[in-house]
């Protein structure tokens, strides 16, 4: 009897739980790409940097306030340190679209040409990031580790599997629950909003309306920004940050983006649940699962793991060619690259 | 009957005097003329190619013209930019991508009066009262509704800001013609309100029916000027634009 009960645990632990924060994270991040192709008209690939930038003024913010002395309880201190990495990538995203992109965007450049020159934007992201923060591991998590150990989970249940929340996964799935709310009450609900959708939906006829594409682009970048430096911190606070990972998210966050539909920001959240599971699900060894599962004497004896870890990119990259050939708009019908 | 056979009267609201311009390269509209008067409609006409549309975009300040004159209330704006001749009450309808597909109706109309800084809720009321059909579908997003209920949408969202002159490029393009008839009605009621109509027509026949003036182009240049009646019984125009 208690066996469905010690797989769904052992499940919720390994699988559930890692996928719901990883997948809050990549949503986050989709959410940026797909803003700035609905309104901006091209694929961002400095995402990963400019997330990896952010993250790490955070880290640095977060080391100026541990050294004071200065705590957020139980907490990380990293949080209390978000407004200002949000601050300082908004004003670099703002500096960067007023040096690079609106030249383009004055002459209307081809998007193929917006994608070379986020590229170039990528790479001197990157470099600024590794000048300040280096290429190797920094840790800048502190406060409560757990809001459940293993332990506890077992002392109370009784069950032979432990379940463990660390406080870095209920705390991006909240925040990001949190940022999604403000985000879609902004996009459904403000003038502001209305106007960036209206922008996406028919450049030519806001125009006519009297929107202006300035202001539009300024706050897309703002809300891109944020967005991204939230992402960076809540995936660094859970996981680590290294610049390279970060670049690496990319992958994730345009898959994401593009299995929901490009520019849709219901299905960047989606796309980001659907890759984070799939990454996790594909590369989880089941056999525990699968062993309480079936009848004594019937256990598997492999692993059951479909891929190895290190292939998780593999699994991402698998959706988006699969999405890309049977329904290149996405889950929610947005726009095709 | 001769060009310019009606000539504009100077208190017309909206004219667009001896027009000649293109998009650059050749001239598309050769001395042009196109005028409205206060709570009339005017009908460009003409074939294919003709520059019907050009001329309509050149009033609204779409293409640079080389010589003449666009006057809004004997107020000389040619050489403000659409976004400026809007705020000096001019509504636009283009012919195609003409609404925000993925926005509710109501939100296409609150983008209509996005200039506006007083309360719009009025006229949001009065384009409900003129297309009933969209005060019920008004949570419904405006790409899910037919070609009619789309070119009504579009109607309302350029009647938000209460221009003095609404121009409209072949508001009838691909609607059947029962829906045609309906739209030309609704029409007509903007007009009685005191709003000048200009609007490009292939269905020109029904289109000279409702007009108050009618202008036939051929190749960038006014052929025949007359009341949309007149141009009608004119058996040169019947024969050689209305098919007979």
């Amino acid at each position: 009897m208690m066996e469905p009960i010690n797989a769904f645990v052992v499940l919720s632990n390994f699988v559930l739980i890692p996928a719901l924060a990883y997948g809050s994270q990549i949503a986050l991040g989709a959410l940026g790409i797909t803003l700035i192709f609905g309104i901006l008209r091209f694929a961002h690939f400095a995402h990963g940097d400019i997330m990896a930038f952010g993250t790490g003024i955070v880290i640095l913010t977060t080391w100026g306030l541990q050294a004071q002395g200065i705590g957020f309880g139980p907490l990380p201190t990293a949080l209390l340190a978000l407004p200002v990495g949000i601050a300082v990538t908004i004003l670099y995203l703002l500096a960067v679209d007023r040096t690079v992109y609106r030249f383009y965007r004055r002459v209307k450049a081809k998007p193929m040409i917006f994608v070379m020159a986020a590229l170039g934007v990528m790479f001197v992201t990157n470099g600024i990031t590794r000048l300040i923060m280096g290429p190797g591991e920094r840790r800048f998590d502190d406060g409560e580790r757990f809001i459940i150990t293993v332990r506890d989970f077992r002392e109370w249940t009784g069950l032979a599997e432990g379940l463990a929340l660390r406080s870095s996964q209920v705390l991006t799935i909240v925040v990001a629950l949190l940022a999604m709310v403000l985000l879609f009450w902004f996009l459904n609900r403000t003038r502001a909003g209305k106007s960036m959708r209206a922008y996406s939906d028919n450049e030519d006829l806001a125009l006519l309306s009297g929107i202006n594409p300035e202001r539009v682009v300024v706050i897309t970048w703002a809300i891109t920004g944020t967005l991204v430096v939230l992402a960076g911190t809540l995936y660094g606070l859970d996981k680590s940050y290294r610049p390279f990972t970060y670049f690496q998210l990319l992958l994730p966050f345009f898959a994401a983006a593009i299995v929901g539909g490009l520019g849709n920001p219901m299905g960047a959240i989606v796309g980001g649940y659907v890759v984070a599971f799939a990454e996790m699900g594909i590369t989880y060894a089941w056999r525990r699962v699968v062993s309480y599962l079936m009848p004594e004497g019937m256990e598997p004896t492999g692993l059951m793991q479909i891929l190895p870890v290190d292939y998780k990119f593999a699994v991402t990259f698998g959706i988006l060619v699969i999405v890309l050939i049977f329904r290149p708009t996405g889950i929610f019908r947005g726009r095709t690259l | 009957m001769s060009e310019h056979a009606l000539a504009p009267s100077p208190e017309a609201v909206l004219i667009g005097e001896n027009m000649t311009g293109g998009y650059g390269g050749a001239d598309i509209l050769h001395s042009c003329t196109i005028a409205v008067e206060k709570g009339e409609i005017a009908v460009i006409v003409g074939p294919n190619g003709a520059g019907k549309s050009t001329a309509m975009k050149a009033v609204f300040g779409m293409l640079k013209l080389r010589e003449g004159q666009v006057r809004l209330s004997g107020e000389d704006i040619t050489s403000l930019t659409p976004q400026a001749r809007v705020r000096k009450g001019m509504g636009f309808v283009p012919q195609t991508a003409n609404i925000f597909p993925s926005m509710t109706v109501e939100e296409n109309l609150e983008m209509g009066a996005f200039i506006r800084d007083d309360n719009f809720k009025d006229t949001m009321g009065q384009v409900y009262d003129l297309f009933p059909i969209l005060r019920d579908k008004r949570r419904q997003a405006a790409g899910e509704l037919s070609g009619g209920q789309r070119q009504q949408v579009a109607v309302g969202r350029a009647l938000m800001t209460k221009p003095s002159v609404l121009m409209l490029d072949e508001p009838t393009a691909g609607v059947s013609p029962i829906v045609m008839d309906e739209l030309f009605d609704r029409i007509i009621e903007i007009a009685r309100t005191g709003i000048s109509i200009l609007m490009v027509e292939q269905n020109a026949r029904q289109a000279l029916g409702i007009a108050d003036k009618g202008y036939v182009m051929v190749q960038g240049r006014n052929r025949y000027t007359d009341t949309g009646e007149a141009l009608l019984a004119d058996p040169e125009v019947r024969k050689s634009f209305l098919g007979g």
